[in-house]
């Protein structure tokens, strides 16, 4: 039972293989796909309650690890039912392009329950490579090869970062003797002052910081955001998200010595994300790559949580990239939707999309004031709740750089909600989406006010699960 | 939390008036009839409205605590609440936004063609909102209403809106937000400050220190005074007001500027009395700045609306000037003025939109010489032109004789330097009066005008109503908030007087 959701998966990939294996039309995989994701999100709804450690210690399931299972597999089903036409890849792979999907979450499920450094690199590159793999999956019949780049740049970036965090283990090793996080956290915290165990620290977090693209890790974010099919990214803005900031709050929270330097480091990177993000987002025509940059700035934010080293802080974190999830998946509906042949979304396309098709028009609009941080919607109460954590440890300064950068983003977002709102289409078109895109907008739009309006439930839920940590 | 009073006779009269409009909006969302539509928001306003007269009946004249309180818990691992109440300085604005709503509504029933709905579910949002906003007593749910009420505001410009309303819609919104960022940061330090709690009135003279309260102060004054708008920080204004529907200037002027005078009244003068001591006279010199130079801007205005945008700033500039002069009459003038002003700017841009429904055009020459054929609608024109520039027996005089009063009482120069301001004020209004009303030889042909219909007629009549019985007999008005500005005042002197001392340290 304490498997049961990784074995689902693991099983969900198989029969996938199998039907790669005959001829099946793109129709029929679509919906085993859906259904095993369904399945799987069962599974992790029926392993909530399961505790226990598996593998020699090496991995641990916990409140904390089964709640991120049932995100991670939730924000899956709903990548899938969104993306389900999968119009931009061959439908040729698209056994396999699901496959490497379940593969990658299989990595990310274990990559929140290890406990031990080996199990966390393992975990980690099983959801890397699938995810390498899937980016240049898009089809490249229009003479169209961004996607090439943009999976060797993702490759590249993800090599590179993956060598810094096992470089940065390996110190740990050394310093401490063991890749048991606990001995391994338990040692270093007689060696704060030590510049080696600093070092390895944040080598270690540096491999997180890519996932999630902190500021100096970030740059694989615009082009792969734009290359990778518009389901692909959808599923790497949101999925992997998650499961980085659930590896990062363990890392962290096992941070109990004086970690001064570590919170300056962390601080500059947090100020720094969401300066570039913020900014850079602001020129963006492709609907895409803003979310993307914008990606970089919520990072930031996320990162505001992480470094008051508080349990309340902690679960602000969480909060806010639960909510964060949410907001971008159903911008990533909306894009799916609007993209009729899977090209890339610019935002100038939105025009007019009140009138060809009022209700993305409208989930957009709700997304979008959310990701902004407007009252009453969960973007504003994740970043009050982050703020206010941080003021109340001393930041000030850290603070009202973070204000202003909400103010910067304002302009970003409306400037997309304009064109949605305020202008006549150009073609006068009009989007049907399916009833299942529709039903799960509404549902997303839903999350979205609920989580904006009564947050303590949430909050709540999200601190128990930081402290079933210890 | 014994600032707080609780109606046991109208234990949940508050939370009515927030959440019907609410309400109605939501079930407007699955409803595809337009005309359903206008009846629909009109009743639900008009409920508003009828709802929110006990509040004036059983309103206790003298007790300066928040009436009809209503407290529940609602974020609890911050101790967010969910506190309202009104007090002698809000409850004239709940009244006067209840019952403006249904004539906006009321106004824009032919004028709105497309997307009346959503149209409508806008308009009922910003009655939430607005209605909440002076209403809260937790700075959370404050600050919540205050920004969200931006979304159905920047849509009501952006959709509906004329020519440039693209330009003035993001302008309107950025202005706006961008301000109240470091109100954001404020709130989170007073919760910090005060042992972890948003409740506004535990918040209140509390002595901070010197320093703290100027940089409070700042923030508060960035937030308020781009609302308000305050002379440098009106840009945004004349924009949002041209671009917007009738109903959006009528909102905008009526109540949204009133946001910022009262965000002064109830937060910068009892959180930071020493920084408003301090600060005070620059305050003071930018209203003048204000009303002068909203005068001779609108003195130059061709565009009907601008010109109007343009006297708000002045108006405006004299509410400010009452609350900073920091007396009895000059904050009870403001606060009158505040009224006033919503009666009369509304009304004002109700008929600037009549005429614009007919011509398509808000431009003063279009509209010359329209006395001839439109005799109701110039005498309604006459007489909110004549209480917009404070003619005796006018709702304004009053406010405006207040406030120079109260200015008076505290320097001789300002108030001189404020009357300019009066005259401009009758300048400009008669200017645009006498050429709507008579013109000149070159008038365009107006005889295909036809006059107001009942549905105009029924619209401007309660303005005019009150214009006169402010004007007239303004005392139960003054009586409602007499108390609670003289507690402010009591509070704020026992507290100034530290400050200046703490202030006088500092110098030397």
């Amino acid at each position: 039972m304490q498997f049961l959701p990784e074995l689902t998966l693991l099983g969900a990939g198989l029969v996938i293989f199998l039907v790669s294996l005959g001829k099946t039309d793109a129709d029929k995989i679509k919906t085993i796909a859906i259904g095993l994701g369904g399945a799987v999100f069962v599974a992790t709804l029926l392993s909530l309650c399961q505790r226990g450690t598996l593998f020699f210690d090496s991995y641990k399931v916990d409140f904390y690890s089964q709640i991120f299972k049932t995100l991670i597999a939730g924000a899956m089903l709903v990548v899938l039912i969104l993306g389900r036409k999968l119009k931009d890849i061959k439908s040729a792979v698209h056994p396999e392009y699901y496959l490497f999907m379940f593969m990658s979450v299989l990595g990310l499920m274990m990559l929140v329950s290890s406990v031990e450094l080996l199990a966390i690199f393992v975990a980690l590159e099983l959801s890397s490579f699938a995810v390498y793999i899937m980016v240049p999956m898009r089809d490249d019949s229009g003479n169209y090869r961004f996607q090439m780049e943009a999976g060797i740049k993702y490759l590249l970036f993800g090599v590179t970062a993956t060598g810094f965090m096992l470089f940065g283990m390996s110190y740990m090793f050394g310093l401490t003797g063991s890749t048991q996080l606990t001995v391994v956290v338990a040692a270093l915290s007689q060696m704060y002052t030590q510049p080696a165990a600093i070092v390895a620290i944040m080598m270690v977090l540096a491999g997180f910081f890519y996932k999630l693209a902190i500021f100096p890790f970030h740059f694989w974010v615009p082009d792969v955001y734009e290359g990778a099919s518009n389901e692909t990214t959808a599923f790497i803005a949101s999925v992997p998200k998650l499961a980085a900031v659930a590896l990062l709050i363990r890392l962290v929270s096992m941070i109990t010595g004086e970690g001064q330097i570590i919170v300056n480091i962390l601080m500059v990177c947090a100020v720094l994300s969401m300066f570039y993000g913020n900014l850079s987002a602001l020129v963006q025509t492709d609907l895409k790559r803003m979310l993307g940059f914008s990606g970089i700035a919520h990072a930031g934010f996320v990162l505001l949580g992480l470094l008051t080293f508080q349990i309340s802080g902690y679960a602000n974190a969480l909060y806010y990239i639960i909510g964060y999830v949410v907001m971008n998946l159903a911008c990533f509906l909306v894009i799916c939707s609007v993209s009729s042949n899977g090209e890339n979304v610019q935002i100038s396309d939105l025009n007019g999309l009140h009138k060809r098709s009022p209700l993305l028009a409208l989930t957009l609009a709700v997304a979008l004031f959310a990701l902004a941080g407007i009252p009453p919607f969960v973007g504003f109460m994740g970043k009050f709740m982050l703020l206010a954590g941080a003021l109340k440890q001393g930041y000030l300064l850290l603070v009202i750089l973070a204000a202003i950068n909400t103010a910067i983003a304002i302009f970003y977002y409306l400037s997309v909600i304009r064109v949605t709102f305020c202008s006549d289409p150009d073609n006068s078109n009009s989007i049907s989406s399916g009833l299942f895109t529709n039903a799960t907008s509404i549902v997303l739009m839903l999350i979205i006010v609920i989580m904006g309006v009564v947050p303590q439930q949430f909050v709540d839920l999200a601190t128990s699960a930081v402290k079933s940590i210890r | 939390m014994d600032q707080l009073l609780i109606n046991p006779n109208y234990p949940h009269i508050l939370s009515t008036l927030i959440f019907l409009p609410l309400a109605g909006a939501l079930l407007l969302l699955f409803v595809q009839n337009e005309y359903f539509a206008r009846y629909w928001a009109l009743g639900i306003s008009a409920l508003t409205a009828i709802l929110s007269l006990p509040l004036v009946s059983a309103f206790d004249t003298t007790s300066a605590k928040f009436q009809f309180a209503e407290q529940y818990n609602w974020v609890d691992s911050l101790n967010i609440q969910y506190v309202i109440g009104v007090d002698g300085i809000s409850i004239l604005l709940v009244m006067l936004t209840t019952l403006i709503m249904p004539l906006c509504i009321l106004a824009s029933w032919s004028y709105i063609k497309t997307r009346v709905q959503a149209f409508m579910i806008c308009l009922l949002i910003m009655e939430t909102a607005m209605l909440g906003v002076f209403m809260a007593l937790d700075f959370v749910l404050f600050y919540i209403l205050w920004e969200a009420m931006l979304i159905p505001m920047y849509l009501l410009i952006g959709i509906w809106g004329g020519p440039r309303k693209i330009y003035a819609s993001i302008k309107f919104f950025l202005y706006t937000l961008a301000g109240s960022i470091m109100l954001l940061v404020g709130i989170i330090w007073l919760y910090k400050t005060n042992n972890y709690s948003f409740f506004i009135p535990d918040m209140m003279w509390q002595n901070y220190s010197l320093t703290a309260q100027v940089y409070l102060f700042l923030a508060f004054f960035l937030a308020f005074a781009i609302k308000v708008p305050m002379f440098p920080f009106h840009t945004w204004l004349p924009a949002a007001h041209v671009e917007a529907p009738t109903a959006g200037s009528v909102i905008l002027a009526s109540v949204l500027l009133k946001m910022g005078t009262y965000g002064f009244l109830r937060f910068a003068l009892p959180i930071t009395p020493a920084a408003t001591t301090l600060l005070m006279p620059y305050v003071l010199w930018l209203s003048i700045a204000g009303i002068i130079y909203g005068g001779f801007t609108a003195l130059a205005q061709q565009d009907m609306k601008k010109l109007i945008a343009y006297s708000s700033v002045g108006h405006m500039g004299f509410v400010t000037l009452g609350i900073f002069v920091l007396n009895l009459e000059g904050i009870e003038g403001a606060i009158l003025q505040m009224i006033n002003h919503g009666i009369t700017t509304g009304a004002l841009f109700l008929c600037v939109g009549m005429i614009y429904e007919r011509t398509h055009s808000r431009e003063l020459r279009s509209a010359t010489g329209v006395g001839k054929y439109m005799p109701i609608y110039v005498t309604f024109l006459a007489f909110f032109s004549l209480s917009s520039f404070g003619f005796p027996g006018t709702n304004s005089f009053v406010g405006e004789f207040m406030i120079l009063a109260g200015t008076f009482k505290h320097s001789t120069t300002l108030a001189l330097a404020a009357i300019p301001g009066a005259v401009l004020a009758a300048a400009y209004m008669l200017r645009m009066l006498q050429k709507i009303i008579w013109g000149g030889t070159d008038n365009p042909d107006q005889s295909w005008l036809n006059d107001l219909n009942m549905r105009e007629i029924i619209t401007l009549c309660p303005f005019l109503f009150f214009v006169f019985w402010i004007g007239l007999g303004p005392q139960p008005f003054i009586d409602l908030m007499h108390i609670s500005i003289v507690n402010l005042l009591d509070q704020f002197h026992a507290h100034q007087g530290q400050a200046v001392a703490a202030a006088e340290l500092i110098l030397h």
